[in-house]
């Protein structure tokens, strides 16, 4: 098997679960809508004062993106057991951890996409203005993105064989997100804040070597883990 | 050993344990090139697990097992490349259409010109090929994974229940696959209910009996009566 087989399995796959969902159209639909209603419902909460809600513009935004994935990283293993599509899968020849990478990839477009409609409403409800460092906020955004597509495609394939897996998933995910959970939000708040401490680059290169380590740890232990 | 000489498909002692019950306790066969064989036995016997053991899916608890040479646990992949294996469910992806599904077969296979229309002409899915396989029946959907197996022209088909919704022109397609593997210089191992589709292309038939390869067929194959495998 050579890199080139690899690099055609990984976009077949990526391919696939876009169309597919791209297709059904029920499972993004519902996914904006529940993190869309989760950032107006905490903005309820916080009530109508305008710096409350900045201050909490960026936890608000990591917390509705975890959620939202959960339910985007439930169903990428969803289409396979639908119509007993992992077997065959399982069965193609070539290396198990294309099947991760390709899976990883359709995810990141899927969660990225939700990301951007997240941050639109985020910046308009909770009236944040766009900040100077925007392109640092948008490397914070990218570098937890991976990390929670990263760690929350690893766990789905893991629970994927279970019967409670919808509970699973969260259950076995979160705690493992807390640190890009807590750099992503430090990071953010600290860059929307004008990061008057200069701490987000320590964050930020804490959220790069999350990423890194998870990532090819992931793609490591894939291959164990869809076999078990 | 000539590469003739070595069995398309071998089991030695497998044996697989799900929690404290053992569903196979040790099955021991093997099926020669050129030979389609029929595994038989009621309900729960293992037939499918040996068969997924077989497939890779599946790990052994005990035992081992080869296809063309190629052991199931430590050469995976080797095996994998030359094998085409049907399950109970047909595994398609219900929202790409049937020209979607075996493009992204072909891809998955590393197949460059697949040929996806002849194919899906071939079994008779040509006028419905941009139709989402969602609003396919069960049988339509039994013929595009056919198609799948016929894309890759495997050398040892593993298939269960291969003849489940098919029609008298689906069993005789599903059939003709089965013949051209065997033509190949491959075999194949088909897990069976009924007998009667598969005459015409079995050459012996095996019984599991309470996770073992049982009796002699025809004499314990539970069917009701004795099994004359058909040459």
């Amino acid at each position: 098997m050579s890199w080139a087989d690899d690099r055609r399995r990984i976009r077949a796959i990526a391919w696939k679960d876009i169309t597919t969902e791209r297709r059904s159209k029920a499972g993004f639909n519902s996914v904006v809508a529940f993190a869309v209603t989760s950032l107006v419902l905490f903005g309820f909460a916080l009530g109508p004062e305008a710096r409350a809600l900045r201050e909490a513009a960026a936890g608000t935004l990591w917390i509705a993106l975890l959620f939202a994935g959960v339910l985007a990283f439930n169903r990428s293993f969803h289409v396979e057991l639908e119509g007993g599509a992992l077997d065959p899968l399982l069965i193609y020849p070539g290396r198990r951890w294309t099947i991760f990478a390709g899976k990883l990839l359709a995810n990141l477009a899927f969660v990225g996409t939700i990301l951007a409609i997240v941050v639109l409403v985020s910046l308009t409800l909770y009236q944040v203005p766009v900040p100077k460092a925007w392109p640092s906020v948008l490397l914070v955004l990218v570098l937890g993105t991976v990390g929670l597509v990263t760690l929350g495609t690893f766990y789905a394939a893991m629970a994927t064989r279970t019967r409670a897996r919808e509970v699973l998933l969260p259950l076995l995910l979160f705690p493992m997100l807390v640190p890009v959970l807590l750099a992503a939000v430090s990071a953010s708040k600290a860059l929307l804040t004008g990061d008057v401490m200069h701490e987000s680059g320590a964050w930020i290169r804490f959220l790069l070597g999350y990423d890194v380590v998870f990532l090819t740890a992931t793609l490591l232990v894939f291959e164990k883990i869809i076999e078990a | 050993m000539s590469p003739e000489s070595i069995p398309a498909i071998e089991a030695r002692g497998l044996a697989r344990r799900f929690g404290a019950r053992w569903c196979l306790r040790g099955v021991s066969f093997s099926v020669s090139a050129g030979e389609v064989v029929g595994l038989t036995g009621s309900n729960g016997s293992g037939k499918t697990t040996l068969l997924r053991m077989l497939s890779t899916l599946l790990a052994p608890s005990a035992g081992s097992g080869r296809v063309l040479g190629h052991d199931i646990v430590s050469d995976a992949d080797a095996v994998r490349q030359n094998i085409g294996f049907l399950a109970h469910t047909a595994g398609l992806y219900e929202d790409l259409t049937a020209a979607e599904n075996l493009r992204f077969a072909a891809s998955m296979y590393g197949i460059k010109d697949a040929g996806i229309p002849e194919v899906l002409k071939l079994v008779g899915l040509g006028t419905v090929g941009d139709s989402r396989v969602r609003g396919f029946s069960a049988g339509m959907q039994r013929r595009l994974a056919l198609a799948r197996l016929v894309l890759a022209r495997p050398r040892v088909l593993l298939l269960d229940e291969p003849y489940a919704n098919l029609d008298t022109a689906g069993i005789a397609m599903m059939n003709e696959v089965i013949r051209g593997a065997r033509d190949r210089g491959g075999a194949a191992l088909l897990v069976l209910h009924e007998l009667a589709p598969a005459e015409g292309v079995l050459n012996r038939l095996e019984t599991i009996v309470a996770g073992r390869i049982g009796s002699p067929a025809g004499v314990t194959a539970g069917l009701g009566e004795p099994v004359g495998a058909a040459t």
